[in-house]
């Protein structure tokens, strides 16, 4: 079996110009583009609602977008219908330099969370209809944006980092490895924390956070919770941990105020696992005191 | 140009397994990966992973059930590899942290999974994809692997000797999506793909907008031919309205499916009397679809999943995560009433060809996970066996690619491997549109790495140049063209004038896509561009699973074709190769491997 390649000149010069394939797609284009009207016409005509969006928009090496501005788009509503929706329906329609971080539309993989009406949400289970329209959609606060609704989460994964987030127990056994034990209780404790997808929307809530950079913030706290209260690590190990979380910009920052845990769409309480680490903390320091 | 051993491509469970494994054997490895490693999707893989950990249970009853699920299409050499070694991989991920669901005696829980003979799913509630994840994201960091994130890998840098089994893969080419800068990876040991699936190849689908084919499509055009892409797994329960999975762990703990006249459909209608719900994924998906097309679907679209019997307490515990998401994007509570469902595009069999090594024929190029085809999942994947794969063999290529391995593969790839052709014409042209995309350098010369790296960022540059610059249509239109002719006729059942349909669309497409470009002007995080360059990936791996679909004259496992309703084991006992050629792809067969390390598997009648 084999197919013919069709060669077809590239270049503008070789081709007659009427035809030249830089004008065939600029043709093609327009003709796209008047069906795309009619298509958002019939759409927004054929929707039972439509409801508007109001997007921030920056992009530091585009003319008209290093001035921080609102976009305004009208996108068809349907019930069921996300804001991440939203946005892939203003993007794929109306502008496809409308920058955002999405994958999983499930809430699992946390790339898309925003400051929608002033709070913040993950766009992909927040439904449009529980909103007030129009709907504001923001870069989450506090972080640096790179572009339109994308920050730079960097720092917050340098925190994360920074409470050394990973399985660390006191001995590791030699030879073929046997399975742990872990009691259900001790796995019910810890299960709330581990369920957290670093989307950042805890972080981006924190007053403290938002005034002192090197605060950990709750959800590298929470990592290091995960951690210090798992039994299969050893008691060393959560002494270490302890520490880490109990230094000037550790738990003791944290004054109560609960956004991280209104905020959290994973219903992580990070406050109270903030507020049991400040209690252990206190327990280990009277133990070796 | 950055420079390390071992560049793993992706970074969900099956590169970050790679990387550890790697990295434990002394290579320098990096991880290059368009998203950070937690946004993978492996993160949302739900039900679990099966291993043989019972006394009762062991590892060649997991092969046989593997290979009678992949309905004699896997090869025993990588099933038998797979089934012996997921043991020790699920017991080494407990060690490094892995928050499993336990028994009242601390022991990993185990459930029962469809198409297993024993319950060997271990799982973590229902997010264990979830918690793999971050277990091993946590594992890398501890040992301080070097990861790229928001890099975006466009393509592979490999030497263009005539036949794909005497080139070599010298790195890689990549984007970082933050400033716009091209950069070339020098992997002076291998490059490892680990980009998971292509569901965006389909408008209903479990899979990420991130999962297009990135990886298997890189490997086709560098000479690593796709295997078996006709095989694409429909998961029969996905929510209506956004194809969100809904785990098999819910009829793993009873859940049930009943049609619009509350009947219990898979017993009703005899889909299969034994297994019931339980049975594998492609029985299960057929069934829902004759209820519907036979008139007794609810809305005439979906069927009900009813978990309300197991009772609160015993939801909570198992299947809690499973509550927020029917909640969350379907709007109902499973507590209180049954979930819509209906079969969505969920995993891909075929993928990369390579041997148990996750090794190419092209020197130096392996891939792992999803991407892959080893081939261990044959023409139907178990519920429960992709995760311990992307443990298992991302282990054992991490550890190949390190220098580690010394025994030779049993699975031939490359153009040697071929048993025949197939001889019948393609309804629509396949392959290159324009003059044919060089790989690397010019007529066989011999190049040092260094060159074929600089040239193949010199043609990326040109791409990305070309596309910024010139005038035309959204990719978008072109990527949506593509899906819906997927969805409507390579989907679950096949009929060769719908196949023939696809064929012509996906051309039409692919001509279409010489027209697109970019609109966004801007370097810094132009989305625009990294999606206008996954569309073209969309376009050859759809290519691959629509002419596959029409080559394979049988229906095997996921593979249902309306004119042959028999599975032909005198003629198709064998696997789909789908070679790039330079523009002018081929496809071909090679024969299937039953010979096992204990024994000979004989194809059975597959019943549930």
């Amino acid at each position: 079996m084999s197919t013919k390649i069709e060669e077809k000149p590239e270049t503008e010069t070789e081709a007659d110009e009427q035809t030249s394939p830089g004008e065939q797609r600029r043709e093609l284009k327009r003709e796209r583009a008047a069906e795309r009207e009619q298509q958002i016409q019939e759409e927004l005509s054929e929707a039972e609602e439509t409801v508007g969006i109001k997007v921030f928009r920056f992009d530091p090496e585009v003319a008209d977008k290093e001035e921080p501005r609102f976009d305004s788009f009208t996108v068809p509503f349907f019930r069921g219908m996300s804001v991440l929706d939203a946005l892939v329906y203003a993007r794929d329609t109306y502008d496809s330099s409308l920058t955002f971080r999405h994958s999983c539309r499930q809430a699992v993989c946390g790339s898309d969370a925003l400051f929608i009406n002033g709070r913040q949400r993950l766009a992909c289970k927040t439904q449009v209809s529980d909103l007030e329209w129009p709907i504001r959609i923001e870069p989450l606060p506090h972080q640096d944006v790179v572009k339109d609704l994308v920050v730079d989460m960097e720092h917050f994964y340098e925190q994360m980092h920074a409470v050394e987030p990973f399985f660390d127990p006191d001995e590791t056994p030699d030879g073929e490895l046997e399975e742990q034990r872990q009691t259900p209780e001790n796995r019910e404790k810890v299960k709330l924390s581990t369920r957290c997808i670093w989307c950042g929307a805890c972080m981006s809530s924190c007053n403290i956070a938002a005034g002192d950079n090197e605060y950990l913030g709750p959800a590298a706290i929470n990592k290091a919770y995960r951690f210090a209260m798992d039994e299969r690590e050893g008691e060393d190990r959560k002494q270490e941990r302890l520490r880490i979380v109990e230094q000037e910009h550790g738990v003791w920052r944290c004054q109560t105020q609960f956004s991280c845990t209104e905020v959290c769409p994973k219903d992580i309480p990070l406050t109270e696992h903030i507020q049991e680490l400040k209690r252990e903390a206190v327990k280990s320091n009277l133990k070796f005191w | 140009m950055y420079e390390h051993d071992v560049i793993v491509v992706g970074a969900g469970g099956a590169g970050l397994r790679a990387a550890i494994e790697a990295h434990e054997e002394g290579a320098d490895v990096a991880l290059v990966t368009k998203l950070h490693p937690v946004r993978s999707h492996t993160g949302a893989a739900e039900g679990g992973i099966n291993a043989a950990l019972h006394e009762k249970d062991s590892w060649d009853l997991h092969a046989y059930d593997t290979m009678k699920g992949s309905d004699y299409l896997g090869d025993a050499p990588a099933i038998d590899a797979f089934a012996k070694e997921a043991r020790h991989e699920v017991i080494q991920l407990e060690h490094w942290g892995m928050p499993f669901s336990r028994e009242e005696d601390g022991t990993v829980s185990q459930r029962p999974f469809g198409g297993l003979s024993h319950p060997r799913t271990t799982y973590a509630g229902a997010e264990t994809g979830h918690h793999l994840l971050h277990t091993m994201y946590e594992q890398v960091v501890k040992r301080g692997i070097e990861v790229y994130d928001e890099w975006f890998v466009t393509r592979l840098a490999v030497t263009d000797e005539p036949n794909p089994s005497d080139r070599t893969c010298h790195g890689c080419v990549a984007y970082e999506i933050a400033t716009g800068e091209l950069s070339g990876f020098y992997a002076r040991d291998g490059v490892i793909l680990a980009t998971g699936g292509l569901g965006q190849a389909f408008d209903h689908t479990t899979n990420a907008i991130a999962c297009t084919g990135d990886g298997q499509a890189m490997a086709y055009r560098a000479g690593a031919p796709m295997e078996d892409m006709e095989f694409v797994q429909f998961h029969p329960t996905t929510l209506p309205s956004t194809g969100v999975l809904i785990s098999e762990g819910v009829r793993g703990e009873g859940g049930i499916l009943y049609n619009d006249n509350e009947e219990r459909l898979m017993y009703e209608y005899g889909y299969a009397n034994n297994d019931g719900e339980l049975a594998s994924r492609d029985v299960v998906s057929r069934a829902e679809l004759t209820e519907v097309n036979e008139g007794r679907g609810i809305e005439d679209e979906y069927v009900h999943l009813d978990m309300r019997h197991l009772g609160e307490e015993r939801i909570i515990d198992r299947l809690e995560n499973i509550l927020h998401l029917a909640e969350d994007f379907e709007g109902v509570d499973g507590l209180d009433e049954p979930m819509p469902v209906k079969p969505g595009q969920h995993y891909q069999m075929g993928g990369t060809e390579v041997d148990e090594y996750g090794h190419s024929c092209v020197d130096g190029l392996y891939a792992v996970g999803e991407c892959a085809c080893y081939s261990l999942h044959g023409a139907n994947r178990l519920g429960g066996n992709a995760l311990p794969e992307l443990l298992v063999f991302g282990a054992r290529a991490g550890r190949h690619a390190a220098g580690a391995v010394e025994e030779e593969p049993e699975i031939p790839t490359g153009p040697g491997a071929k048993s025949d052709d197939w001889d019948e014409e393609s309804p629509a042209e396949l392959g290159a549109v324009d003059a044919t995309d060089p790989i690397a350098a010019d007529g066989g010369a011999v190049a040092t790495p260094q060159e074929v790296l600089e040239q193949a960022v010199e043609t990326e540059r040109e791409r990305v140049e070309t596309l910024m610059e010139r005038d035309g249509i959204n990719h978008a239109d072109v990527r949506a063209k593509v899906q819906k002719t997927m969805t409507e006729n390579v989907n679950v059942f096949r009929e060769e004038s719908n196949l023939k349909q696809a064929l012509k669309d996906i051309r039409e497409a692919r001509e279409e896509y010489q027209n697109v470009a970019v609109a966004d002007p801007s370097r810094t995080y132009n989305t625009d561009l990294i999606h206008t360059i996954e569309t073209r990936n969309v376009i050859d791996v759809a290519e691959a699973i629509a002419l596959g679909a029409l080559a394979r004259k049988e229906f095997r496992g996921a593979h249902w074709r309306k004119q042959y309703q028999e599975r032909r084991d005198d003629e198709y006992l064998k696997h789909t190769l789908y070679a790039w050629n330079g523009g002018n792809p081929e496809l071909y067969y090679k024969p299937v491997i039953l010979e096992g390390h204990e024994e000979k598997y004989e194809p059975k009648v597959r019943s549930y």
